[in-house]
């Protein structure tokens, strides 16, 4: 079981959970399972070509899945996913 | 201001400390009621009022008067005929914010926007994820009204940028990671404490006041655009805002609407923007920056897209320098001009030197480049790279010899 980490932006569909346990084996089908759970988080993460949208980076361990393989990046027992507004810099 | 909007959906949201729309994770950004202000704002008004960065308050997003750092901006704008002679271009003009008031850089701009902003919405406490620049600013305009600050940087940061934190007294907190990890973090704890972020939650405030250099360079080349501006990237969003000021100006008739290119320039060892730029994408690949100007080593550029499209939109080039050509650059521009600059300096005039060689910036035309930052932050980039003092003892003997030695080796 892998966990995720839901942005206060995205809290409002969960429930105001923050953690969220899943049995995908990727990124991709967590984000699927996310959605059988709380409709709607989809739409938010992904668009309509079915790629993360543009202002969304997503992180396994703390690395950024396009440095991994992206939606299909495997998912292992104890692993963390963070969804993480894109922010400026300095 | 009107309020917050969604620049990619437009959906409006109370103007608040956020920074993401709800619904696509969009940047927002702050509207303003630009008729109103074009019934009262002309270059006479402007010109009447203190030489600082608030003369165009109106196009600033504070609700009041600003409080913190009011003295900001109106930097020199350098005609550089010396410069413009050895890079091979007719004009050449130096935007000179290596001695922005009071922490040297082009962030006290930011800066004083995002603290004025966040006294108004009533925080006590400000914070930062930085390169440098941006930590220094934060902790020394925070210090002069009493704010409480933390400021988090990569812990692998140039000497002179981390004292220059850690003086006035800021929490400094080094992350062992580069600048995007950091970022990261920084985006985590900004959900958990009720700081105001100035380049998180208070983004939308903040990054306006990058606009103020693009009205002063127009303010100062007597109401004109220029034909040419080079900006250095690191997350893009100094470039959106330079354009956004040329076409505030334009829009609001205070200046002609001629047409103009703002080109972007970044480091090889991270340079996402300018490759995709090169390669015709509108879109960037994320990169793991090595690279000696780290105050531009943003390998994942949250504005990479909408830099990318301003500089489709305006037919301007990017292009990438590297680490010995941006000490030449920072050597060019002091041996030239009398600035010294830091390794993001160095950048700009390195891709400007290869744009006006490649022509893409036209010898006959006008360019002005967009110096950011002070070199005295970055002495380590240098050091050992420009010399030596010969020593002597205090003797007029041995200082003749010196001479003579050198001319004769200069003759040979």
């Amino acid at each position: 079981m892998a966990k995720v980490r839901i942005p206060t932006p995205l809290r409002k569909l969960t429930n105001n959970e923050e953690l969220i346990e899943v049995n995908a084996g990727t990124v991709g089908a967590a984000i699927t399972e996310l959605q059988s759970r709380y409709p709607g988080i989809k739409e938010r993460l992904v668009d309509d070509t079915g790629a993360i949208r543009r202002f969304v980076n997503v992180y396994v361990n703390e690395e950024d899945i396009r440095f991994l393989q992206n939606q299909e990046t495997p998912l292992k027992n104890g692993d963390e996913i963070s969804i993480i507004p894109a922010i400026a810099g300095g | 201001m009107k309020a917050l909007k969604c620049r990619e959906c437009g959906r409006e949201y109370p103007l608040t400390a956020t920074h993401v729309c709800e619904f696509d994770f969009g940047p927002l950004e702050v509207a303003y009621d630009y008729p109103k202000i074009k019934q009262s704002l002309t270059p006479e008004k402007i010109q009447s009022r203190p030489r600082t960065m608030w003369r165009y308050r109106e196009l600033l997003p504070i609700a009041t008067e600003p409080t913190v750092g009011c003295q900001v901006g109106f930097t020199p704008m350098v005609k550089a005929d010396r410069l413009a002679r050895r890079l091979g271009i007719r004009e050449l003009w130096i935007k000179n914010d290596a001695v922005n008031y009071p922490t040297l850089s082009f962030k006290d701009r930011v800066v004083s926007v995002a603290l004025s902003r966040a006294r108004e919405l009533g925080f006590t406490t400000v914070a930062c994820a930085s390169t440098g620049n941006l930590a220094n600013s934060v902790a020394a305009n925070a210090a002069s009204v009493g704010l409480k600050s933390y400021v988090f940087i990569p812990a692998d940061l140039e000497q002179g940028k981390i004292v220059n934190s850690l003086v006035y007294g800021a929490n400094v907190i080094g992350i062992k990671g580069h600048y995007d990890e950091v970022n990261r973090l920084c985006a985590e704890i900004a959900g958990k404490f009720g700081w105001a972020f100035v380049n998180v939650n208070m983004r939308p405030y903040y990054a306006e006041g990058s606009k103020s250099m693009g009205f002063e360079i127009a303010e100062q080349l007597g109401w004109k655009l220029p034909q040419h501006t080079v900006v250095p990237m690191a997350s893009g969003s100094l470039l959106t805002k330079i354009h956004k000021s040329f076409q505030e100006f334009a829009k609001l008739g205070l200046v002609e609407d001629t047409k103009y290119k703002v080109h972007g320039a970044q480091a090889t060892g991270c340079s996402p923007i300018s490759v995709a730029h090169k390669s015709g994408m509108d879109f960037f690949k994320p990169v793991k920056p090595d690279t000696i100007a780290k105050s531009l080593a943003i390998g994942t550029p949250a504005d990479g897209f909408y830099a990318l499209k301003v500089m489709k939109e305006t037919s301007a080039a990017a292009d990438d320098v590297s680490d010995d050509e941006i000490r030449e650059g920072i050597r060019l521009l002091a041996e030239s001009e009398g600035i010294f600059t830091e390794t993001a300096g160095g950048v700009t005039v390195g891709v400007a030197k290869k744009l006006i060689a490649s022509g893409k910036i036209p010898a006959n035309d006008s360019a002005v480049l967009c110096i950011t930052g002070n070199g005295l932050k970055t002495l380590d980039a240098v050091v050992g790279h420009v010399g030596k003092p010969r020593e002597i003892r205090p003797s007029l003997r041995e200082f003749e010899a010196l001479l003579d030695a050198e001319m004769k080796l200069a003759t040979v």
